[in-house]
Order: structure tokens, then C-alpha cells, then sequence
């Protein structure tokens, strides 16, 4: 029988929450990792049931665990993140060098296609890779060492590499965002960068247009159209047809068009959705209503799903890594908010429930489709 | 044998007790007992200290005999009563938040 299995990250620990292809009974586990938060966790698509998640804490620094049994059991692997060479400098807030100092893992990507390679984008913003299921990582540094990075700045979250996305056909393309630098392209498997920002437009810097310096929140594609990107950037919904070349906004009728995460249904490349949020001042979505927008339309033309999510009084955020899409028949959509609820659609988001009301803040969500 | 006592979080990263015993050779400091302590324990490498510099991280502590040890050189001897197993070395998570 076919299912799902979401993995939820969460400020005091990591959940999972499995249920059949129905998606309307769930079993729960956790919390894992109790107290520590869990930045993200991500099933490997070569292999299922390896695991990998992102532990983090003020306190005790940076763990990384792997799990082979489908999130059962856990095991601590390599969490030695050392930058490759001289870290130099980049902006701080204050705009004056800042030397690179590693904070923690915000993101982990498994390679689409060797469960034992596994990238990870850190804080302050540098690309890592694993060829060894987490034993041992090793910097990327040509990212690192772009020569735009000394005019790169932290966002309200600090300088953090948080999307990393794989192209599915060509597998030396890989792209990436960080906050608040922009997003950028490697054509050679990571080894070597360039951004890709053309067309967007950021009046809360000095340049609006400028190479770099753009909050990109997220980055999404779909697998068979992997030159279409959508991006939800610190305000404007993007796309770009020619892999990042040029970018032109799509933010259309939405209410707003801040906000942190973007995603692609998964059978259908035109069809995307995003989460309105009032604005860089409030996190929190218009009029106290919890609304994912669709578009059907690659953007511009957006309708709000609101059918079993709050309509009142709500206001919580929903993070950049917080929802995810299964690739059931009839798609799955998924979120979590700050307030700890994890929300569920079954149908493409015309229907939604909670699968929990009261977990901590939600950090990110991801979703396996199981066979 | 010296007694190291663990923050909550490092015992159930370390699936270990309050407490863990371990054996040091040779001089008895804050640096040789991490040494033996990530040995033993590898995955507390980086929870502690910087896996790289050994600096201490910004919110852990060292208190042994009632004193705060945490800004003695990593490589003083510490206390007798640690040498000899009366007293533990306490590693500390710094209490923040409100």
C-alpha cells in the first residue's frame, strides 16, 4: 500500500508522521532530538529510508544524524563544517567585513541520485557535499570565494545558504539562494558559481538591481521542466524560463507578495503555491486569514485555498522550508507553521486538516511518497 | 578514573548517564580529559569545544570543587580532588533565556 511520510522539523525537536494514501489518519513520532531544533530533515530519494537531519543548538553547536530505517532509529555522524582556506570577509549589518564564521546546517539536500552524496547549505553562507553518508564533509569554496561574496550581508536570520536545488536532468546543475546575496547557478556540479538575479528588483538596497544583494526566500522547481524556476523572494513572486537567466514577476493578484515558501505541484508544472504574509514588518498572514494562493497559471492569476484553515485570528508565519508536495496521484501539499501546526491537503490543496495543533515552531517539512 | 558530569543534551547525544568515567594519561587537565572524553564519545566532537582550535564554546562552562574553572588554560593541572575521582568535572550548558 502507498503513503507518505512527512518529516517535521521543529525548534525543540524532529516529528514523523506517516499515514496511508488516504492521508487522513496519521501516526506521529517524536519528538527525536528532544530540545534541540532541527533546522531541516530530508529522506534521501535514492534510498528512502536513509534519513539525514540537521540538529542544532546555542549551546552544544552543530549535529548532524543519519537515519537507514526510515526515521526509527538515529545515529550522530560527521559534523566537522570547516571552510576551505581563508574564510575572508563579507558585510555585516552594520556594513562594515565581517569575517565567515560557521553557525549551523540550514539545509540538507540528499543527491537525487547516490544516497551516500548529500549536499548542505550552512551558516554563514557556504555550499558543503558528503560523499560518505555524513561521515565527513568537505567545502565547495568556489561559492564562498565568488568574487561578490565580500559584498554579500546577513538577513534578519543571518547570513544562511537555505535552498538548494537540483536539477533532475542535468546533474552538474545545481541552484542555490542565500539570504541576503541572492540566488546563484553552478553549471559544473558545484565547483564554480554565478548569480543568476537579473530582473529582480530590491528597493531595500542601495542598487535595486543590483548583481547581488537580493533576499530570495526560496527557489522551486518542477522535475520536467527544470529551466522554469519559481522564486518567492523577500517581496515579489518570480519565474524564470531559461534557468535564472532573466526573471520577471508573477506576484499578479495576490494580497501580498511577501513570503517565504514557494512549491510546484507535483504533476502539474504550471501549478504553483505560496503563502501570503503581511509584510518584511509583520510575519503574519493579511486580516489574521492562514490562506495558501494557487496559481494554475505559472503566477499572475492566483486564487486563496482557504477550506479547513483558520479565518480568524490566526497569526503565525510559515518558514521558507516549512511545506512540501508528495507525488501521490492526487498531490499532497503540506505546511507548518510557527504557531506548530503541521496542515495537510490531500487534493491540491482545495481541502485542508491538521495533522497536529501543537507542536513547537515549525522549522521545515518535507514529505517522502512511500511505495 | 576521573568523573565527568554531562549537560541533559550531551547524555542522550551520548545515549550515557549522569555521569562518565574515564581513564587519562598523564597530566590530569581541562584539554586531556576532553581528549579522552571525544575518544570515547565521539559524538560530542564540536558540542564542548571547537573541533579545530579546542576553544571552548561560548556557552559551556567548567566548574569543579565550587570554582569556575572555564577561563583557566585548557592546560593547567585541575583540581586533586578531580585527579583523584573525589570531586567530577562538571561541563555546563550557560543558563540563558528568561
Amino acid at each position: 500500500m502507498s503513503g507518505v511520510r512527512v518529516l517535521v522539523g521543529t525548534r525543540k525537536g524532529a516529528f514523523v508522521m506517516t499515514s496511508d494514501e488516504k492521508r487522513k489518519k496519521w501516526n506521529v513520532e517524536g519528538p527525536h532530538f528532544a530540545g534541540w531544533e532541527i533546522y531541516h530533515l530530508k529522506g534521501s530519494p535514492a534510498n528512502p529510508d536513509r534519513i539525514y537531519a540537521s540538529q542544532t543548538s546555542s549551546w552544544f553547536g552543530q549535529v548532524i544524524q543519519r537515519s537507514d530505517d526510515g526515521g526509527k532509529t538515529w545515529e550522530p555522524v560527521g559534523n566537522q563544517f570547516a571552510y576551505d582556506g581563508p574564510t575572508g570577509t563579507h558585510l555585516w549589518y552594520d556594513g562594515t567585513p565581517h569575517p565567515w564564521e560557521f553557525a549551523r546546517v540550514w539545509h540538507i539536500e540528499p543527491s537525487i541520485h547516490d544516497e551516500n552524496t548529500i549536499y548542505a547549505g550552512v551558516e554563514d553562507a557556504a555550499f558543503f557535499r558528503s560523499k560518505d553518508a555524513g561521515a565527513s564533509w568537505q567545502e565547495m569554496p568556489g561559492l564562498r570565494t565568488h568574487t561578490s561574496a565580500p559584498r554579500w550581508q546577513p538577513g534578519a536570520g543571518g547570513m544562511c545558504l537555505h535552498t538548494i536545488v537540483q536539477d533532475p536532468v542535468n546533474a552538474n546543475r545545481i541552484f542555490i539562494a542565500i539570504s541576503a546575496a541572492g540566488a546563484f547557478r553552478s553549471d559544473d556540479a558545484g565547483e564554480t558559481w554565478r548569480p543568476i538575479n537579473s530582473g529582480l528588483k530590491s528597493p531595500e538596497i542601495p542598487q535595486p538591481t543590483a548583481e547581488v544583494g537580493h533576499c530570495v526566500h526560496r527557489i522551486a522547481l518542477h522535475p520536467s521542466k527544470p529551466d522554469t524556476l519559481f522564486m518567492q523572494k523577500h517581496w515579489d513572486v518570480m519565474r524564470s524560463d531559461n534557468g535564472g537567466e532573466f526573471w520577471t514577476e508573477v506576484s499578479g493578484n495576490l494580497p501580498t507578495d511577501f513570503g517565504f515558501p514557494i512549491d510546484v505541484h507535483a504533476h502539474e508544472p504550471e501549478t504553483i503555491y505560496v503563502v501570503p504574509i503581511t509584510s518584511d514588518s509583520l510575519h503574519y498572514p493579511p486580516d489574521g486569514k492562514l490562506r495558501v494562493y494557487r496559481s494554475r497559471s505559472g503566477g499572475n492569476d492566483w486564487e486563496p485555498l482557504t477550506k479547513g484553515l483558520p479565518q480568524e485570528n490566526c497569526y503565525v508565519n510559515v518558514l521558507r522550508d516549512a511545506r512540501a508536495v508528495d507525488k501521490l496521484d492526487s498531490c499532497g501539499i503540506y505546511f507548518g507553521t510557527t504557531g506548530g501546526q503541521v496542515y495537510a491537503s490531500a487534493d491540491s490543496g482545495d481541502n485542508w486538516a491538521p495533522i497536529v495543533h501543537d507542536l513547537p515552531a515549525v522549522l521545515s517539512v518535507e514529505v517522502q511518497t512511500l511505495a | 578514573m576521573i568523573r565527568v558530569v554531562l549537560p541533559y543534551h550531551l547524555r542522550t547525544l551520548a545515549s550515557v548517564g549522569r555521569e562518565v568515567q574515564l581513564d587519562v594519561a598523564g597530566a590530569v587537565t581541562q584539554c586531556s580529559v576532553l581528549d579522552q572524553l571525544e575518544v570515547q564519545y565521539p559524538m560530542l566532537r564540536g558540542t564542548i569545544r571547537d573541533q579545530v582550535t579546542k576553544k571552548r564554546r561560548a556557552m559551556i562552562r567548567f566548574f569543579a570543587c565550587e570554582e569556575d574553572l572555564s577561563n583557566e588554560s585548557p592546560d593547567e593541572p585541575l583540581p586533586e580532588a578531580v585527579v583523584s575521582g573525589k570531586e567530577p568535572l562538571l561541563v555546563i550548558g550557560a543558563m540563558a533565556g528568561g
